[in-house]
């Protein structure tokens, strides 16, 4: 009897008791960055620091993505001297810091979250609003 | 464990056989996969297989490309000539390069993405409302409008919900009703460029409008100063005679240069104080409003103002217009197609959790177990619970859609006074509210299981003054005077 959960097992097999959603934080902006407020739908699944550790990382990430630097001012004035073609061939910084946060999560999901039945869903695929998590049934209970 | 995972995949397929309405199978059974953009809830268009997004209005935005193609074809055919050979070849050039830059700045404001809003998913929706409900507690009364506060930088800002789009709208975002979606750092809706203009498109509107104004400015004047050169030569009539195309040109390079200059004049404001142009015709941050009023956005300086609008990142679009549908989970079908809500309550959930509510549904004997922990505790969380009492709700009713009040008030908020140009982005300024509505259970939008179990009927029926369709363009009137109405009173 299996008392941790594959990603694929989770996704196929059980069924889903609630959503948790992670709203935006807005206090500093329109900056995307995620409440930490631990939700207690979470409390007995997951360990506050953890959970904050993951959305605290998320929320670097994300400013990193955003940040104003050299190399954001760079980019922007060479795509604009290009006529934005550039942008054909290369991808831009934001979108490779997503690709980032994609793998993150990912990994986040199958190292920490599934085992828990817990499922994180990329705030992208939901507009960059929520950080969706999914609270599974926990089959070793009705086993 | 082996037996109740044969069993349990059994029925999996049993149910997706029985589940298929004669409404869900045209989604499940259409082979060629669709993309996203096909089912796309806005108002707007798509061309070449949704790489080119648009506003449903593009008339405007032709006459925009005929009027730059024909001014500059003629300046092209029939002035650079003689410039080139009096002056310097360098003339033409220089136009060349100018008009490429104004049409490859042109075509890509209208054609990307300005910044939309994905609309929420059922699940989301859902959470939120009851969030909302929760906090405004009693039933009986039709509550305010629904807003939230949140501090910025030490200003209050108000977080408006979106009727239509089920969010709560993040600040400077605005709803564009034309559009219908909800805009990311909205600054207006330009019927000349075709397309709103928000947090995606604003630098490249903003770079089109400065190099018309070069353009505009400079064909002017070299048609001017080829006229004039000529007519030393062969008389004023003579040279008019000579090339009545430039006389052409000069009416639309005259008439043209005031609002374009103007308006170029005014977004470099804008950038420099980092404004929309919403927040500016409203006065959000102007002084006159209270002594300690400020723009909690702008960077303080004028540089990191424009540094930041013009060459900050560019974040990639929210919608994923290309993406593949999942063939297992149909999306949320469009509003207007007259789909009963409940039929496309499975959607959003991507894998095969989704089959499961009517899992449970089917098999009384196997209902889905709450964590005791989950329901002792969160008793509003369990509503969530795909549990078996829930279930029967949706297969009972089927939405009646034309007699149940929309739950989706549409408002048309934030549009723009013409602002003193004859280039008329014309708008007439309402500040919409929203009204509340309560949502019966048939009309919320999620799957079944989502909906309370406890008390949906009692705060369900208080739907005075509601209407349906949010689409239709007597709503969007309707809402308008109600605006105004609204305005009044606030």
């Amino acid at each position: 009897m299996a008392e941790t959960h594959s990603l694929q097992d989770l996704r196929h097999q059980a069924a889903v008791i609630a959503k948790v959603f992670i709203q935006r934080d807005y206090t500093n902006g329109t900056l995307c960055q995620f409440q930490t407020k631990f939700p207690s739908e979470l409390e007995t699944k997951i360990d506050k620091q953890q959970f904050e550790e993951t959305v605290r990382t998320l929320n670097n990430l994300y400013a990193e993505a955003e940040k104003l630097g050299s190399q954001s001012y760079v980019e922007g004035c060479l795509a604009c001297l290009t006529a934005y073609t550039i942008f054909l061939c290369m991808e831009t910084h934001y979108e490779k810091v997503l690709k980032k946060i994609a793998k993150y999560i990912q990994e986040q999901n199958d190292k920490v979250y599934a085992p828990r039945g817990l499922l994180l869903t990329d705030p992208l695929e939901r507009g960059l609003r929520v950080i969706e998590i999914t609270i599974f049934e926990d089959r070793s209970l009705t086993q | 464990m082996h037996l109740g995972e044969s069993t349990r995949e059994c029925e999996y397929s049993q149910i997706s056989t029985r589940s298929s309405t004669p409404m869900e199978t045209p989604y499940k059974k259409k082979t060629p996969k669709k993309r996203k953009w096909e089912t796309f809830p806005g108002r707007n268009r798509f061309y070449c297989d949704g790489r080119i997004m648009m506003a449903k209005q593009t008339g405007v935005f032709y006459l925009t490309l005929v009027l730059i193609l024909v001014t500059c074809g003629l300046f092209f055919t029939f002035d650079c000539w003689f410039l080139a050979e009096q002056l310097t070849p360098i003339i033409p050039v220089i136009g060349a390069v100018l008009f490429l830059f104004v049409i490859g700045t042109l075509l890509r404001t209208s054609f990307s993405d300005p910044g939309v809003l994905p609309r929420a998913t059922p699940d989301e929706a859902a959470d939120l409302e009851r969030q909302i409900d929760v906090a405004n507690g009693s039933t009986g009364y039709r509550p305010p409008p629904r807003t939230k506060e949140v501090v910025i930088n030490g200003q209050t800002v108000k977080l408006k919900y979106c009727f239509t789009c089920k969010i709560f709208r993040p600040p400077r975002a605005s709803h564009c009703s034309l559009c219908d979606n909800c805009v990311e750092r909205f600054d207006h809706h330009c019927p000349w460029v075709g397309n709103c203009v928000g947090k995606r498109n604003y630098r490249f509107f903003y770079m089109f409008i400065l190099s018309l104004s070069f353009l505009t400015v400079f064909i002017f004047a070299f048609v001017i100063t080829h006229i004039i050169l000529n007519s030393q030569r062969i008389g004023f009539l003579s040279a008019l005679k000579d090339s009545p195309a430039s006389v052409l040109e000069v009416v639309v390079c005259f008439f043209s240069v005031w609002s374009i200059v103007g308006l170029s004049g005014f977004h470099t404001y804008l950038i420099s104080s980092n404004q929309t142009t919403n927040e500016d015709i409203k006065g959000s941050w102007s002084s006159k409003r209270s002594k300690d009023n400020y723009n909690p956005y702008s960077y303080g300086n004028i540089f990191t103002n424009c540094c930041a609008a013009l060459c900050g990142p560019l974040p990639p679009s929210l919608i994923d217009r290309r993406g593949f549908i999942q063939s297992d989970a149909p999306q949320l079908a469009p509003p207007t197609n007259g789909l009963p809500m409940y039929g496309s309550t499975q959607s959003q959930q991507s894998h095969k959790v989704a089959t499961t509510p009517l899992l449970q549904q089917q098999q009384s004997s196997e209902p889905v177990i709450l964590s005791p922990e989950n329901g002792a505790s969160l008793p509003g969380r369990a509503s969530l619970a795909l549990g078996g009492p829930c279930t029967s709700l949706p297969l009972g009713q089927p939405t009646p859609p034309a007699s149940t009040p929309s739950l989706s008030c549409h408002e048309a908020t934030d549009l723009l006074p013409i602002h003193g140009h004859p280039h008329n982005h014309s708008h007439p300024l309402q500040e919409q509210l929203a009204h509340h509505h309560f949502l019966t259970p048939e009309e919320v939008p999620s799957p079944p299981g989502m909906l309370h179990c406890g008390s949906p009927l009692g705060h369900s029926h208080t739907m005075q003054g509601s209407f349906y369709n949010p689409a239709s363009q007597d709503s969007l009137h309707e809402d308008s005077v109600r605006g105004l109405v609204k305005l009044s009173s606030v």
